[in-house]
């Protein structure tokens, strides 16, 4: 076992830099102007718009570029020096923060035209966010499964009819929309909730969470659905009846620990859809997380904090797939071995 | 370990066993299959029975219903489809085919035991063969998970797993076909079960391996006295082992006898002509005779004899008269072809 | 099981009466009669013949049909309608902004919304982008995935590893987030732009899919004999590895189309998909998110019409692979 976490530590930093290099390229070397772009359609100052390109080091060969951008290459210009005398010395005038940039490595995501360090804003939105989608992903596991079994135990059973029709239309309603109409129904119908915005406390996130958990719920649902059939089919299932084990033991050990291979495997790629899923429902619910600086930084055609808070969530969605690698090892010895 | 198997207890799951029955009896068994597109009877009329340390081997092709009729044994027919239409199912004198699912799950583990064809997926991937073996003791006989580990380390010395205490937290995966194989006997022995039930035993392994394997079926056999119930579609592994052979074809049994009997004079032709597909010792230089056509669609039964469309001595009667199980040459011997006085003569 | 069996579902009884399960079941299934049809026409035609009494993919085909003759034919739609007229031919007199007013009547169906523009034309013109990006970011996702992963399937070693690690840095970006960081540095979006963005995201899932798929035909008999007997590769990727292996692949793809729906609209709501004066559903919502109390309507219709798209793409996928999955049979 940790040999396996070892070698997937290790085959996790290629895929790390190439994926941030992706990312990287898409945005600062495709054509067009990304400068222009982070200003949105607001006139941009010749200063200002120097200013930047002289900080995402635009200037230097690609790869160069892409290094100072992770923050493995250091800034040449003195202006960067970590030397705060010589920096005072170079530009005396202009803030060091508005051509260095240290590399989101070195935790610097970029800052605002208002200049704000999006690392500020980070530290100071996650707290909220991360409350949000650990509500709705113990929402969504704890409902998915107990739906996904009830109907896989019993297939064409009216449970498994029903989990089918409501997960199919689940999936179907896009999360704004949902988000909306719960909005409208607990919100303005019933006022259970707050339409103006969500305070950040656990009550105020419940409607959120459920929207945002609704759709992975719907998928880890028929998942868990699919797999449990076919593996109550599993000749094993058979030789653990045949050894007298009570049928609980032999649905809720045998056949479904194998059943959760898959839908831990989905777990790490719905990491994903659950912080764009964040975006779209801090924004329809005011609540104070990153989502919403997304949402309003996007609307105001901030693109600079959008690629640095959408690059910090990549980051994050990607150290989150090692620790699902690491449970998905460890729920199915096979893979330990390879 | 125990002999007690030879005598038996008194008393099975809450019921008062009969001295004087077989040790497992199946009457007249029916199983149906039933499915969109129609039912298929899966086992019709089989009756057999098993003694103590006695091996029976069923012996047919594949789809001829042979597995079916020990799994509605074991109770782990896949109902729906499966459905037994019919008959009964004795253990020492006890029917289990009416008994609650409680009381026929410790019939399950400790009197009637069962292995698979392919231990490989028999055995669940994602937990230890220690667990999987303990989980018996631990589940049957409540007992803490250290003793039960220490039992299952013994077991597997007992089947011959080179360096038990180590493999003991290995997974499948990690084991050789007949390593695993291996497993899943001392997995069904570990409650001393009165019958174990072996369902094509070394058919996935290599014939070396094979012939290992079944040495620690006898072996295991002489030793606890338990009574085998051999399913196989090879006649090789069945002269080396049985006593007595049950031949299906179609979901019937078409002849019962002992080994020499079977051997020496088979009365159906179907008998027959599995052997002669045999290579043997005895029939060197002669050549292999395949037995012609297919096994037949159990939904479009053949009329009459199921076999005749295959059968070289068929005549007229054989497509309209369905032959019966008949008792011939005295107990424990039949066959179910109307000509069968004459099959010998057949023999080339 | 109708009398003709394709070799995929020969394969699979194989396996199944190996094991050591019941093996009578599948007795009446076991056809080795080869077909002269080749062994993907009997897959196709059971699947049909599946199809046609399910009622669920009846639903979903004709509401599928219905929004594509939407997305091409806007006007057959609004031919009839009361309120006929140019769709621009908006009048801010009628706006939906002022209380109590532009809500659904028998003139204006859906209403108006807040430039007062006549709200059934909107959305009936919404379609088009729906489901224009949703085929678009299909058709290339395929195309890609049916071209790398037949080839890394069938070539397998060096070419295969690099596929497979691409995919891999590739899977490691969410589609949603990735997108919104694209799109948000383009200053102008339109269909396109954000097809491409989707595709460049999204090939990954069905690249392995076709893969896995290609994988298991490649070791199947009539391949194996092909191969033996000298076919060259184009010609067994293209004659019987693609047909036979693709049948996952479509059932994912139509499941798909509903997702990148559904993706577009979400990236127009935040404001990072098409832009004004596009008609899409996503921005309907996005403008009517600011007045879901006075004027409901502008948040209901879009939102259904988007709701039932999304759904006839899923329950279509669903009835495909209870159809072609032999196993659930």
């Amino acid at each position: 076992m940790g040999r396996y976490i070892a070698r997937r530590v290790i085959q996790f930093i290629p895929v790390f830099v190439l994926a941030t290099f992706l990312i990287y390229f898409l945005v600062f070397a495709l054509p067009g102007d990304p400068i222009r772009a982070l200003g949105g359609e607001r006139p941009m100052p010749q200063p200002v718009y120097n200013a930047l390109v002289d900080r995402y080091n635009l200037s230097d060969p690609l790869p160069l570029q892409y290094l100072k951008y992770l923050g493995v290459a250091r800034d040449a210009d003195p202006a960067c020096s970590d030397d705060p005398d010589v920096r005072r010395e170079v530009n005396a005038g202009t803030r060091p923060a508005e051509v260095c940039f240290s590399g989101v490595l070195q935790g610097d995501f970029g800052e605002s035209f208002s200049r704000r360090d999006v690392g500020d804003i980070l530290s100071q939105k996650i707290p909220t966010t991360a409350k949000l989608g650990l509500m709705a992903f113990i929402f969504e596991i704890i409902l998915g499964l107990t739906a996904g079994v009830l109907a896989g135990l019993r297939r064409a059973s009216f449970m498994d009819t029903l989990v089918l029709v409501s997960t199919t239309a689940v999936i179907s309603i896009p999360v704004f929309v949902l988000g909306y109409a719960l909005q409208l129904l607990f919100g303005v119908e019933l006022g259970w909730v707050p339409v103006s915005g969500a305070s950040g406390d656990f009550v105020s996130l419940i409607v959120p969470a459920v929207v945002l958990g609704a759709t992975s719920l719907a998928y880890i649902a028929r998942l868990t659905r699919t797999s449990l059939v076919e593996n109550l089919r599993a000749d094993y299932v058979r030789t653990a009846t045949a050894k007298g084990l009570p049928r609980k033991r032999v649905v809720g050990r045998h056949a479904l620990r194998n059943s959760l291979i898959p839908v831990v495997t989905y777990l790490g790629i719905d990491l994903g859809a659950l912080m764009g899923g964040a975006i779209i429902t801090e924004g329809i619910f005011n609540v104070p997380g990153i989502g919403t600086e997304v949402f309003r930084a996007v609307r105001q055609q901030e693109g600079a904090v959008v690629v640095g808070i959408v690059t910090f969530l990549v980051l994050i969605f990607m150290l989150s797939n090692l620790l699902v690698d690491v449970l998905y090892a460890w729920l199915d010895p096979r893979i330990r071995y390879e | 370990m125990s002999t007690t198997v030879a005598t038996g207890p008194a008393e099975v799951a809450g019921h008062t066993t009969d001295p004087d029955a077989p040790l497992l009896e199946v009457t007249d068994l029916r199983v149906e299959f039933r499915m969109r597109h129609g039912t298929v009877v899966a086992n019709d009329s089989v009756s057999y029975a098993l003694e103590a340390g006695e091996t029976l081997a069923i012996l047919g092709e594949s789809g001829s219903g042979k597995s079916v009729s020990a799994q509605a044994i074991m109770g782990i027919i896949d109902s729906p489809p499966g459905f037994i239409a019919g008959g009964s199912v004795r253990y020492r004198g006890v029917e289990l085919l009416t008994m609650p699912e409680k009381q026929r799950r410790t019939i399950r583990a400790n009197h009637i035991a069962m292995i698979f064809q392919d231990a490989l997926t028999a055995l669940n991937p994602v937990f230890s063969v220690g667990f999987q073996i303990a989980e018996m003791y631990r589940v049957h006989q409540g007992v803490s998970k250290k003793e039960a580990t220490e039992k299952a380390i013994e077991l597997l010395d007992r089947v011959k797993i080179p360096a038990a205490r180590e493999r003991i937290d290995h997974y499948p995966h990690e084991f050789s076909g007949g390593m695993r194989q291996r497993v899943m006997i001392a997995m069904a022995l570990a409650l001393n079960p009165a019958v174990l039930i072996a369902d094509e035993p070394t058919t996935a392994l290599d014939v070396t391996v094979q012939a290992q394997v079944m040495q620690l079926l006898k072996e295991l056999q002489q030793d606890t006295g338990m009574g085998l119930i051999l399913i196989t579609h090879d006649l090789g592994v069945v002269a080396e082992v049985a006593d007595r052979v049950s031949v299906m074809y179609a979901g019937r049994i078409v002849e019962t006898g002992s080994i020499q009997d079977i051997y020496e004079r088979p009365r159906h032709p179907y008998t027959l002509g599995l052997m002669e597909s045999l290579p043997s010792m005895d029939s060197r230089g002669t050549r292999l005779e395949p037995i012609p056509g297919s096994p037949p669609d159990l939904q479009n039964r053949p009329t009459g004899c199921a076999f005749h469309p295959r059968c070289r001595m068929a005549r007229p009667r054989c497509a309209t008269d369905d032959p019966p199980l008949l008792t011939i040459e005295g107990a424990g011997r039949s066959s179910a072809c109307h000509y069968h006085e004459e099959v010998h003569l057949e023999r080339g | 099981m109708s009398e003709r069996t394709t070799d995929k579902e020969q394969d699979h009884v194989y396996e199944r009466s190996m094991g050591s399960g019941p093996d009578l079941p599948n007795l009446d299934e076991v056809d080795l009669e080869p077909h002269e049809d080749g062994p993907e026409a009997g897959l196709w035609s059971d699947a049909w013949a599946v199809l046609r009494r399910n009622p669920l993919f009846i639903v979903s085909a004709s509401l599928i049909v219905l929004f594509i003759v939407m997305a091409l034919f806007p006007r057959l739609f609004t031919w009839f309608y009361p309120g006929e007229q140019n769709v621009e031919a908006c009048s801010l007199s009628l706006s939906s902004n002022v209380p109590g007013q532009g809500r659904p009547s028998a003139e204006a169906w859906f209403g108006y919304d807040i430039q007062g523009c006549d709200y059934y034309l909107r959305v009936i013109n919404g379609a088009r982008i729906s489901i224009f990006v949703g085929m678009f970011v299909t058709v290339g996702a395929v195309i890609v995935a049916l071209t790398f992963g037949s080839i890394a399937g069938y070539y397998g070693k060096t070419i295969d590893a690099l596929i497979a690690r691409i995919t891999d840095v590739w899977f490691a970006i969410p589609t949603i987030l990735g997108a919104i960081v694209l799109l948000s540095v383009m200053g102008n979006r339109g269909v396109p732009q954000v097809s491409m963005v989707l595709i460049v995201l999204g090939w990954p899932s069905m690249l392995r899919l076709m893969r896995s798929s290609v994988l298991s035909t490649k070791e199947m008999d009539y391949v194996l004999a092909s191969r033996a007997l000298g076919a060259r590769d184009r010609r067994l990727i293209i004659k019987h590895i693609i047909p036979n292996s693709i049948a996952p692949v479509i059932v994912y793809a139509t499941i798909y189309v509903g997702v990148i729906i559904s993706a577009e609209a979400a990236l127009s709501f935040l404001g990072v998909g098409v832009q004004l004066p596009a008609i899409s559903w996503g921005l309907m919502i996005n403008t009517a998110s600011a007045r879901i109390i006075n004027a409901p309507h502008l948040l209901f219709f879009p939102g259904l019409f988007l709701s039932i798209t999304v759904f006839s793409f899923i329950l279509m996928g669903d009835a495909l692979r209870d159809a072609l999955d032999p196993k659930l049979r």
